[in-house]
């Protein structure tokens, strides 16, 4: 077993893994954090895609089933479940997904979102062909990726007028300190605007 | 809550979905996220080989494994295990051999269960798994479906004689839907012989496979990545003698199905066996590698088609002779999907005679199944591509062809050389606006311009127009083609005391957006408000009965049951507003949501006034039942015959094989169109997948029977960047026999858009002498074609 310590969703966790551990199988079953899903055993089709910090801190995507945990220690995670702003307030890649149309069964929709995401930090306003190669990674079975290429365009059309830039983090609480073990969005605090909620 | 005033509002509006909320946020419940208390963790011991005896397996060095809590191979559990079963025996005498979950004696594809080991974590289980050893004695394989057939075969089944598993066939003539095929081939002007191969393919939804087992409590409750929870649960508890009343099959969030999941799998049993002997919670999961290996695989059919024409173009007789692959051994609905496609090779022409016979060969593979369109694609794939050879050999443009034989709009509903009765539909409409879409003319231009000029980069532009059957489908019909249940479906509606309203539907989607479709359409016919209606399935102790979610049947046949329910609900609260409004029930209607005393459209009561009156009950006249709550159970009269006309564009690099999609145009007529945006989704995604069979997917085995794909590194699914943007539109003719006019719309990309592709590839390069490309048309044998017609 090996200490690890890293930072998920803005939560600091430590955990002892086996070497062995892949970083999506410590998301899952040691953090709960089942937001993250496995699609393949070959690195094929980005469905477990997350965000962690490199070396510099930025936060690049990568396939959560080709890093070991023990690669992570000492970075800083995001999963689809901690991806919306510190006031709850969804991403706007995620709110494009959603108004485009970007997903049916929405197995691979995390894995795409994060891999988005990147995606337009490294290029806020991609062509279509840019998001076609740039997307090349993750793979989607429903949608025939047309609705997830406009989810993009939209996003990064929003994202450079100023809406998405999120605020900074809060302090970072510990995982068992503060009320939620994570900052992201239950589902009855979706805004009514953007996802068509029952009203409680 | 709001009232829906006026006329409907959300049907045909582009509503975005409700599901998305959970599935963009990552809050959603597939079956792999279930942990229960206890749980053990199932990994699979699969066949290396495809036909061998198994002679010896020692599982003790698997439970000397730490975690370890049982292992058992097929003989372990032979008395208990039973038979995987099929529900479509097709003919009277077809051969169905018994199927056990896990091999016993004998394997008979690679990737078949040999034992299984229960630990308490995966890693433990997949370890144990490769500590257990197996003896194994080749055996003859076989894989060549004509080989497979021929008298001296090696036989994959060897107590049952043959590989032909049936012969079934369709002749007009002798059903008295049409003329003789033999004679009308005998003496025509004209007979074009093709021989069309469907490749292997993989549904590959993105989801694999989970099942979770708890036995702890007074039923069994089995989640699983189905597409079929009820007939799920009545045939596991079929299969393992568990009465029907002790089973719970919950179908979660599902991530893609596409006919892949609409089966009955070893895996499933398998786990419920597990369960039953260690008396603890179970999850197996599988790996995409393992998916593609034992989840059941698509099309695999030989085609051999004969069309008889006179010189003007019409079509006078079709003869259609079918291997169909089965794999190893029956599946679920397998031995019907060829069936289906029968009766959809005369597609939307007045063909006059008409015969089509099928064998269904088992193989040392794994089994073939449904396949998002199960035998429509196939069909529709060789009448298109033939129909292109008709006009070739005639000189004729392939839309023009199509247009002398194909089904006038005045002539519906129209009766087909199989029986069918085509309900509406107008082909020319559909024709018309994708050719303007598409810039026909345009196009044909440039093409000669390209040809003139020999340029290296060819343009072929390719046709298919369409139909299929949805609605699958009337039960009397079913039943009259042998299969195993009806073709109905349920929908329950509960009014809820605050007026809020749940539907519970028998159907059970994967992706298709039935909570916002299902909810438009209540939201309409109550006048309740979009997001006061909550959508309910999947699971057999809320949606007790329905036969589920496959063959675009959901909204043509659920959505009409739900139609029903609505319609029940209203009429049950009619009496309680006219209590209310102290007038006779004859007297009130039901208009903007309200109900009024006909005539006064002042002081209604809506439909919360009425479930609010009922819950309380405390004046309610004698005999008012006091609830609102309806159910309704649909059986489709007839099926819904969706249409249209798809148009593609390649350039076909003479140098290299390269195909690019220069266009791609798709106008469909699905009937009536409850949400566009989820109508649209649905086409791109059927068309990707057709366009991927025609240009990149097949699922090999070598000569010995290995899969060569069984990775996502070697089955090439496509990827953003290999497909384009398409356009999309629609015409429509609303389905006659359904209140909602609709007709299903999940199959319609993938029928239509495989012959398209392979269409403009071909025409391309018909001026080099190139007739006819294998799919799927990679580059090197586009290049190998091109070679071969240029010498």
């Amino acid at each position: 077993m090996t200490r690890v310590s890293i930072k998920v969703d803005g939560v600091d966790y430590e955990d002892d893994v086996e070497p062995r551990t892949l970083l999506v199988h410590h998301l899952r079953e040691q953090l709960g954090k089942v937001g993250t899903v496995v699609g393949c055993d070959t690195s094929n089709c980005g469905a477990c895609t997350v965000l962690m910090s490199d070396a510099d801190g930025h936060q690049r995507s990568v396939k959560s089933c080709s890093v070991l945990a023990v690669q992570a220690n000492d970075r800083e995670i995001i999963t689809i479940e901690g991806l919306s702003g510190p006031d709850r307030t969804l991403h706007p890649v995620q709110r494009a997904f959603h108004q485009a149309h970007g997903l049916q069964c929405g197995f691979c929709t995390p894995g795409m979102i994060m891999a988005a995401v990147d995606l337009l930090e490294e290029n806020a306003d991609p062509s279509e062909e840019e998001i076609r190669e740039g997307l090349e990674g993750n793979l989607c079975r429903c949608t025939g990726y047309q609705n997830i290429v406009r989810a993009v365009r939209e996003a990064s059309a929003e994202i450079r007028a100023g809406h998405g830039t999120a605020e900074p983090a809060p302090p970072t609480p510990r995982a068992g300190e503060g009320e939620t073990p994570d900052s992201g969005l239950r589902r009855e605090d979706v805004p009514d605007e953007t996802i068509p909620q029952p009203v409680p | 809550m709001t009232i829906t005033e006026g006329p409907a509002l959300e049907v045909g509006s582009a509503r975005r979905r409700k599901e998305d909320a959970r599935l963009i946020t990552g809050r959603t419940t597939w079956t792999e996220n279930v942990t229960l208390p206890g749980m053990l963790h199932l990994a699979i011991l699969r066949s290396p080989m495809a036909h061998a005896r198994i002679t010896a397996i020692d599982v003790a060095p698997a439970l000397a494994v730490k975690g370890v809590v049982d292992v058992f191979s097929g003989r372990d559990v032979a008395d208990v295990q039973g038979s995987l079963p099929c529900a479509w025996p097709v003919t009277e005498d077809m051969v169905r051999p018994d199927r056990p979950p896990i091999a016993v004696d004998e394997v008979r594809f690679m990737g078949e269960a040999v034992a299984v080991v229960a630990a308490r974590s995966r890693a433990a289980a997949l370890d144990a798994i490769a500590a257990i050893e197996v003896d194994y004695e080749s055996l003859p394989t076989v894989l060549d479906l004509e080989a497979a057939i021929a008298d001296d075969a090696d036989l994959v089944h060897a107590d049952k004689g043959t590989n032909k598993g049936y012969t079934w066939v369709f002749d007009s003539a002798a059903a008295g839907t049409g003329g003789d095929a033999a004679a009308a081939i005998d003496g025509a002007e004209l007979v074009i012989r093709r021989r069309y191969v469907q490749q292997r393919l993989i549904p590959a939804f993105m989801e694999p496979r989970s099942v979770v087992v708890d036995p702890t409590g007074d039923v069994y409750s089995i989640w699983s990545a189905t597409q079929i929870p009820h007939i799920l649960r009545f045939l596991l508890s079929v299969v393992t003698g568990t009465p029907e009343h002790k089973v719970r099959v919950i179908a979660p969030d599902v991530g893609g199905g596409f006919g892949g999941k609409l089966q009955v799998t070893p895996e499933e049993l398998i786990t419920f066996i597990a369960a039953r002997r260690l008396g603890k919670p179970v999850k197996f999961t599988e790996s995409r590698s393992e998916s593609l290996v034992s989840a059941h695989h698509g099309r695999d059919m030989i085609q051999d088609v004969e069309l008889a024409a006179r010189r003007d173009g019409t079509v006078v007789g079709l003869r259609v002779k079918l291997l169909a692959n089965m794999g190893a051994y029956m599946g679920l609905v397998g031995p019907g999907v060829p069936i289906l496609g029968a009766f959809m090779y005369n597609a939307i022409y007045k063909f006059p005679a008409y015969r089509f016979e099928c064998v269904g060969v088992f193989t040392n593979t794994v089994i073939t199944d449904a396949y998002r369109g199960a035998g429509r694609p196939e069909a529709t794939y060789a009448i298109e591509r033939i129909m292109d050879e008709l006009a070739d050999e005639l000189g004729l443009d392939p839309l023009e062809v199509r247009r002398r034989n194909w089904i006038n709009a005045d002539e519906f509903p129209f009766t087909t050389v199989c029986g069918l009765q085509y309900d509406s539909g107008d082909y020319a409409k559909a024709t018309d606006r994708a050719m303007e879409l598409f810039g026909y003319d345009e196009l044909r231009q440039e093409q000669q311009a390209r040809r003139d000029t020999g340029d290296s980069v060819q343009l072929g532009i390719g046709v298919s127009t369409y139909t299929e059957m949805c609605g699958l489908a009337p039960s009397r019909v079913l039943g009259s083609l042998r299969y195993g249940a009806g073709g109905w479906e349920t929908a329950s509606i509960r009014v809820l005391p605050t007026g809020r309203v749940e539907v519970v539907t028998g159907t059970s989607p994967h992706g298709q957006g039935h909570e916002t479709a299902w909810s438009q359409i209540v939201a309409d016919q109550l006048g309740v408000a979009f997001d006061d209606v909550e959508v309910l399935h999947g699971d057999t102790r809320t949606s007790y009965k329905g036969l589920d979610t496959y063959g675009s049947r959901s909204l043509a046949v659920g959505g009409i049951a739900l139609y029903n329910a609505c319609q029940k609900v209203i009429e049950k609260a009619k009496p309680v507003a006219a209590h209310m409004l102290e007038c006779d029930p004859a007297d009130i209607e039901f208009t903007g949501g309200q109900f009024r005393v006909r005539g006064n459209p002042d002081g209604g009561r809506t439909l919360a006034d009425c479930s609010l009156a009922v819950f309380a009950a405390h004046d309610l006249p004698d005999g008012i039942e006091p609830t609102l709550d309806a159910d309704a159970v649909y059986d489709p009269v007839n099926f819904s015959f969706p249409h249209g006309t798809h148009l593609c564009a390649t350039e076909v690099d003479t140098e290299t094989g390269r195909v690019t999609i220069r266009k791609y145009v798709a106008v469909d007529d699905v009937g009536r169109v409850i949400n566009p945006l989820i109508v649209e989704g649905q086409v791109h995604g059927g068309v990707a997948q057709g366009i991927a069979q025609a240009l990149f997917e097949e699922a090999v085995y070598d000569s010995d029977g290995n899969l060569m794909t069984g990775t996502f590194v070697d089955y090439t699914l496509p990827t953003a960047a290999d497909l384009p943007s398409i356009v999309t539109d629609r015409t429509e003719s609303p389905a006659p026999d359904h209140p909602l006019g609709t007709k299903g719309v999940g199959e319609a990309g993938t029928i239509a858009s495989t012959p398209a592709v392979v269409n403009a590839i071909v025409d391309a390069l018909r001026p080099l002498g190139v007739h006819d490309i294998a799919m799927p048309c990679t580059p090197e044998r586009v290049w190998r074609a091109v070679q071969g017609g240029a010498a």
